[in-house]
């Protein structure tokens, strides 16, 4: 086995407080939400206004997972553009499925 | 690494080599397409969940009066309202609302690792990697009861009207698989067992990679390469895995 003797000296840096308190905040943010969509849950009426709360708390948690969470935010513009332009295709392939879903539902199709 | 080098090129060398455009390394590059491509993926399962669910007629009544049956889509609370060691008590989505608890504290403490790796710290590292490993278990256990509750089936079984050869009769279902449902439709239960298993699996190789983060922390491997990199990308994964339960969670549980 090839093993380095002469190990270079590591330096080991003390625990950045003020990032640590900040992603301590974002998985607070994140428990706050969940827990609010709980309060929804039992709170609301099945129904678009319900279904759309929920969407909308969806995408905040989503922003603050992959902008904080997965640095995303921080990155080059053009890596951030990379990862948030393709998503384009997923929302219009929702549209155009739940919209054919509906379609299907009117015709009694299953 | 050559991080940071793309700011301080000026605007026409930075796509001409030499410089990283994109300011990161090829292996985290290639992380977030992945990621980017397992997002369809998952997309693709869980949109036609949306089509299905569409397709099929909503339950209209009030909630109280729910009964499972082939003719609406069920709502979700009505069916995973079971917590273990809570026989027969109706706690609905409360068992679900653990699992995503477990699963976001588990994101924190690997950002935590991404942290100690910056600061090189590889004590703080080996101890933020086992709780999210403990955590990705917990998760994984968590799920393995669900699915078994799932399959297991009510104590009460849903009768169902059905057509067989030339005459109504009256089935009795308890449980649930691929070939009967006795929560509602069929498609259902096929996608409970596709979207939550698929989702399951990456949980699984999250874990997996995990581990194999934690082995190399401990034996040294990336401090002798001089950076933790490597736990950065498999964060990402981790994260992403984190990412695809919240849309689940809400799309699958909750809506």
């Amino acid at each position: 086995m090839a093993h380095h003797s002469e190990e270079t000296e590591i330096t080991v840096l003390p625990p950045d407080k003020e990032k640590i308190k900040k992603l301590w905040t974002v998985a607070g943010i994140l428990g706050l939400l969940t827990a609010f969509e709980f309060l929804i849950a039992f709170t609301m009426h099945h129904g678009p206004a319900k279904t759309a709360i929920f969407v909308v708390m969806t995408i905040v948690k989503a922003g603050y997972i992959v902008g904080e969470f997965m640095h995303l935010r921080y990155e080059v513009k053009v890596l951030f553009w990379a990862i948030m332009v393709p998503i384009v295709f997923i929302v219009w392939m929702l549209v155009a499925f739940v919209y054919e879903g509906m379609k299907l539902s009117d015709i009694n199709f299953l | 690494m050559a991080h940071a080098t793309a700011t301080t090129a000026t605007e026409q060398d930075v796509w001409n080599g030499g410089v990283s455009p994109l300011g990161a390394s090829y292996g985290k590059l290639m992380m977030w397409f992945f990621l980017l491509s397992d997002a369809f993926t998952f997309s693709g399962l869980l949109i036609t969940y949306g089509l299905v669910r569409a397709a099929h007629p909503a339950f209209t009544g009030a909630v109280d009066a729910f009964v499972f049956s082939h003719e609406y889509w069920p709502i979700p609370e009505k069916v995973f309202e079971a917590v273990p060691f809570l026989h027969g008590i109706s706690l609905p989505l409360v068992f679900v609302g653990i699992m995503t608890f477990i699963l976001i504290m588990s994101s924190v403490t690997m950002v935590l690792a991404v942290e100690a790796g910056h600061r090189m710290d590889r004590k703080a590292v080996e101890k933020w990697m086992l709780w999210t490993i403990l955590g990705g278990i917990t998760f994984l256990s968590c799920q393995a009861w669900e699915w078994a509750h799932f399959i297991a089936g009510t104590d009460t079984p849903t009768l169902f009207k059905d057509f067989v050869n030339g005459q109504w009769i009256t089935k009795e279902v308890v449980g649930a698989n691929l070939h009967v449902n006795q929560y509602g439709p069929q498609d259902f239960a096929d996608f409970f067992f596709f979207i939550t298993g698929f989702h399951g699996f990456h949980v699984f190789s999250g874990v997996l990679l995990n581990f194999l983060i934690y082995y190399n922390t401990v034996t040294g491997v990336y401090q002798r390469r001089g950076h933790y990199e490597m736990v950065e990308k498999v964060g990402l994964y981790w994260h992403f895995v984190d990412l695809v339960w919240v849309f689940v969670f809400t799309f699958f549980y909750l809506v």
